[in-house]
């Protein structure tokens, strides 16, 4: 059995998915969104929304792979007061 | 000293305060900010949410600058998560200083980092049922007159 990745729902992101947490199969961050539901794909990649894998914050979404145990989260702009 | 806390129930920012006073016996001064949830706009309720791996690093590494750009005895960060009610604390910032005006300071960078620097969703509820708050440009202006 492979372990899986772990995608993670921030803020408005967690409604629109209906879930705060998925687990995928590890791969191409291009394939694992291939398994979404197209309007959450299209969400999840719009430039206001920041990616941090493992915790840490990403500068560049490109060539991302995820590996067996990873977690990639999305981060939609935070709230002000 | 630098104390920071992410709560996720109900505090009481006067016993807060009186413990993080006594953890500062040589300051000259302390200065605290109390944040509630404003009961206007017929707002029933406010949910803040976080991510656990990011939300308190980002925290620490705020109050680390804090520390590092004034000269500071103690820096309190307690922030609620979680649902909460019209009046309820959100956010309580202290600075214990020798002089009052590096305690000012400390605490008003803080706060306006806090407010659109930090990894947390706020979402509020009125009759029409739950609604996620987006950015202010007020927060940026504010963060910006530190340089």
């Amino acid at each position: 059995m492979t372990a899986l990745a772990r995608l993670v729902f921030l803020g408005r992101l967690e409604d629109l998915a209906g879930t705060a947490e998925l687990a995928v199969a590890p791969g191409p961050l291009e394939q694992v969104l291939a398994g979404l539901p197209r309007e959450l794909a299209v969400a999840l990649l719009v430039d206001r929304v920041r990616l941090a894998l493992n915790g840490q914050l990403l500068t560049d979404s490109g060539g991302i792979t995820l590996g067996e145990g990873d977690e990639l989260a999305f981060l939609p702009p935070v709230s002000g007061g | 000293m630098l104390d920071v806390r992410l709560i996720d129930g109900p505090f009481d920012p006067s016993a807060e305060m009186t413990w993080f006073t006594a953890r500062v016996p040589d300051a000259g001064g302390v200065v605290s900010f109390l944040g509630q949830v404003r009961a206007d706009n017929g707002v029933q309720a406010l949910d803040i949410r976080h991510y656990g791996p990011m939300t308190l690093p980002g925290f620490r590494a705020l109050g680390d600058t804090a520390l590092r750009r004034w000269g500071l005895d103690g820096l309190l960060i307690l922030h609620r998560i979680g649902e909460m009610a019209p009046g309820a604390p959100i956010v309580l910032v202290a600075g214990a200083a020798r002089h009052r005006r590096d305690a000012f300071a400390a605490t008003d960078f803080v706060m306006d980092h806090l407010k659109g620097e930090s990894w947390l969703w706020k979402r509020e509820r009125t009759t029409d049922g739950w609604r996620w708050i987006e950015p202010r440009a007020q927060d940026h202006a504010d963060r910006a007159r530190w340089g």
